[in-house]
């Protein structure tokens, strides 16, 4: 176990923990947009930065989403510098996506209800955060979306940018994993329509032999006997119905 | 060319080439650099291979194509030995001349002679030019004498005998003495090299990779590119000697695709240096082994920060990651990587050659050696310079670069490639090197230097380089992608009349949380040309701001009116 502080509480924590997961287990708050437990730390959003002081002395701000703690580590997680910068990042959030009710909120929360920016049009509500993308390849591993492009330009998109991609099984962990809603599923009358900001796919659900619901979508069916190596026949009865 | 299987045949080698060239033969070396390639290098090299053929001067005279010899501005250049004779601006029909005259006669051509600005008079030797004699071309001499496709003038002029010396060192006797040289990296981080190497080595991991990053990107910067380009076994040498220095048995190149005959003429090299021994199984029968791998670049400028080159190697999207895992420890391929560009490991043979107390005499206190520098922009002698750290800004500027054109008055100067700062005349007299850059607000960056003369808007220049990094940036984190868009409109709106009181605040509060927030270094630099120019020349924003006027009159402040 490694021992730190936290904005002056001490605190001890699991080796390879990063700042942020120790924070959130001693309640300490520090605002994130793109992370997720589920995938490798990525560090774009940077709102979860965090002022710290080495025991060797050495200060300086780092990504708590990345950076591990340390024994005898001092962290600050809402100094004025970290607060000075949290509110720009929102303010420039807010230009980027006006209409986003989960940015509002956060913005909010940091004392931030307008931007002094020039605000986007057609961005919808996505960030870049990348979490949709790096989900779809870090835990379903099909990656069928991908950013495409740089910087401004830089956008969530299927190869091509065609309303279709083929290794999509859509299975809605896009949906699942962002922050801001900008992706949206909805299952009705046996189809299932995904909508990325800037493209959409419909996928047929398969019903259940035994009590008639549509439980998943075909494709993602298929993709799990597969990668498992079940037989099809397997899935033929939602898991409710299954013996 | 048989393999060399040790020391011994090297030196033999060395010497069966070097006692068959005739040192009092004429040779007329032409530069075939890519800015003398602009100015028609190729047809007069034909030329003079042509008229030596048809003079019948084979054994009189040889011609020799070399890499960037500096002084671009004056290109075409032909330089004939051993007597040191400098023509600048060489036509075509200027060759039969040089051949019968220069060569024949022993009359030197007035016409093409280098013309000294203050005291009006034709300077005849190339080391007396003062561009050239002010500089000290350590590591950027050699471009001038060898042919870059030419193994044996490479080994002619000493070549690999730093590779001999250091296989007969411990490994970790090699690092000392880098470390002891106080070599800094060369790409713009000015990272102690041999604390990298050391890192490196000490890292736990059963395979370890070197590279060489020739990414090189910044508008008006082309050392490297001229390096690789005429020298390329040179910095090839450096990256044997560090990879056996670090334990690393596979070495990449990451090139720029936009540099064709740099990637030319480093494949050329590598195939040389395999089929000499020099590269590949046991070199020079040593027990050690080691290849290098070409990779080319596909045009992104963040590909030259090194995460992000270590992504685009292993085939993914070139976006830099946090590196609180150093690259010594996790890089290529999550092992330990060290990786360095061409100007430091071109800087590495030097350092074996002559020891680390000669490397030391050189420089300031904390930046040892010399540093080449594009000097382009409004400047009188625009070309690539090799200057001891320390020079002052105005010894490269008026003494090397003969001042500004056209009888205008200097303005300012920007170092370190798009992500510099701006740099007043008042501060000309600043020592160059790594640590005083930074602190007036810039940065030694990988040497790029752009001279601006007195009709140079400031806030148009911040908008320019600003403009060139938003579009380079790769997007992944917030405020570099969002904030240098945002700082774009601003500057944009300044320059066009648009300007409002409380923008230039704004420009400093955002350009603080980049500095602070960026993940990477080209977000966290890229406010430096707009804090710079905002420290030096709050003046001429104010002027485009308060009265819509353009000081330099370059920006059109009507455009807004007008629509």
């Amino acid at each position: 176990m490694v021992k730190l502080t936290i904005n002056g509480r001490k605190i001890t924590a699991e080796e390879g923990t990063t700042i942020l997961y120790a924070a959130r287990d001693n309640n300490i708050y520090i605002p994130t947009l793109c992370e997720n437990e589920a995938v490798a730390p990525y560090g774009a959003c940077r709102l979860c930065l965090v002022e710290i002081k080495t025991a060797k002395g050495r200060e300086r701000l780092v990504t708590s989403c990345i950076y591990q703690v340390e024994e005898g580590l001092a962290v600050q997680t809402d100094t004025e510098r970290i607060q000075r910068i949290r509110k720009m990042l929102l303010e420039l959030l807010l230009a980027r996506c006006p209409e986003s009710q989960v940015i509002k909120d956060l913005a909010e929360k940091v004392g931030v209800t307008k931007t002094r920016f020039v605000k986007q049009k057609g961005n919808n509500d996505c960030i870049l955060c990348a979490n949709c993308a790096r989900t779809c390849e870090e835990v379903v591993g099909v990656a069928a979306i991908s950013l495409a492009r740089r910087g401004v330009d830089r956008e969530l998109t299927t190869p091509f940018n065609e309303d279709f991609t083929e290794a999509c099984i859509g299975c809605g962990s896009c949906a699942y994993s962002c922050p801001t809603g900008a992706i949206t599923m909805e299952d009705k009358r046996g189809t299932r329509r995904i909508k990325w900001p800037h493209n959409k796919m419909e996928f047929k659900l398969k019903k259940c032999s035994v009590c008639g619901q549509y439980w998943a979508p075909e494709k993602q069916i298929e993709y799990i006997a597969k990668t498992s190596g079940t037989p099809l026949s397997d899935y033929d009865a939602c898991p409710d119905c299954r013996e | 060319m048989a393999k060399l299987k040790s020391v011994g045949e090297l030196e033999a080698l060395r010497k069966s080439i070097t006692g068959k060239r005739d040192p009092k033969k004429a040779v007329i070396t032409v530069c075939n650099g890519t800015g003398c390639h602009a100015h028609g290098c190729k047809a007069v090299t034909a030329a003079f291979q042509d008229e030596v053929k048809k003079q019948k001067l084979q054994n009189t005279v040889d011609i020799r194509a070399t890499g960037c010899h500096g002084f671009c501005e004056r290109g075409p250049l032909v330089v004939i030995k051993p007597k040191d004779i400098f023509y600048q601006r060489v036509r075509v029909k200027d060759v039969p001349e040089i051949l019968t005259e220069t060569i024949g006669k022993g009359n030197v051509i007035e016409r093409m002679l280098y013309t000294d600005r203050a005291p009006g008079k034709k300077i005849t030797c190339e080391s007396d030019v003062p561009f050239y004699k002010l500089q000290k071309r350590l590591v950027f001499g050699n471009n001038g004498l060898i042919d870059p496709t030419s193994i044996e003038d490479y080994l002619a002029v000493g070549g690999y005998a730093a590779l001999a010396k250091a296989l007969k060192m411990k490994p970790e006797a090699i690092i000392d003495e880098v470390k002891k040289a106080g070599l800094r990296g060369r790409g713009g981080g000015g990272f102690p090299t041999g604390n990298k190497w050391e890192s490196t080595r000490k890292a736990k991991g059963k395979t370890k990779y070197v590279i060489c990053n020739a990414d090189e990107g910044d508008p008006g910067a082309y050392m490297d590119r001229s390096l690789v380009e005429g020298n390329p076994h040179s910095f090839l040498e450096g990256m044997i000697i560090g990879a056996y220095a670090i334990g690393a048995n596979q070495g990449y190149i990451y090139i720029r695709n936009e540099y064709p005959l740099a990637v030319r003429h480093v494949h050329i090299a590598i195939e040389q240096a395999e089929a000499s021994g020099l590269l590949g199984k046991n070199i020079l029968g040593s027990g050690f082994n080691f290849d290098i791998k070409v990779q080319r670049g596909g045009g992104a400028f963040i590909c030259g920060e090194s995460t992000a080159l270590m992504a685009s190697l292993e085939g993914r999207v070139g976006e830099p990651r946090a590196k609180y895992i150093h690259t010594s420890d996790q890089g290529l391929w999550g092992q330990p990587t060290n990786l360095n560009n061409v100007e430091t490991w071109a800087n590495v043979p030097l350092i074996i050659n002559n020891g680390a107390d000669w490397y030391r005499q050189i420089g300031t206190k904390n930046s040892k050696g010399t540093k080449i520098f594009s000097l382009v922009g409004n400047i009188t002698n625009t070309g690539l310079v090799e200057v001891p750290m320390g020079i002052t800004l105005r010894e490269i500027i008026y003494d090397l670069g003969g001042g500004i054109p056209k009888g205008r008055k200097f303005k300012a100067v920007q170092t370190g490639g798009p992500s510099g700062g701006v740099i007043p005349e008042s501060l000309l007299d600043l020592p160059v090197d790594f640590d005083e850059l930074v602190k007036v607000g810039s940065m030694m960056g990988s040497g790029g230097m752009i001279v601006m003369d007195d009709k140079t808007c400031m806030v148009n220049i911040a908008n320019y380089f600003v403009s060139f990094l938003e579009g380079e940036s790769c997007g992944k984190c917030v405020p570099c992608r969002e904030g240098l868009q945002q700082m774009k409109y601003i500057l944009t709106g300044i320059t066009e009349g648009r300007g409002k009181k409380g923008d230039i605040e704004l420009l400093e509060e955002l350009s603080a949380v980049l500095v602070d927030a960026a993940l990477c270094a080209l977000g966290q630099q890229a406010p430096n040309p707009v804090l710079s120019t905002i420290k030096y020349f709050r003046d001429e924003y104010e002027a485009h701001i308060n009265d819509k006027q353009c000081p330099a009159g370059v920006c059109n402040l009507e455009a807004v009116k007008v629509k």
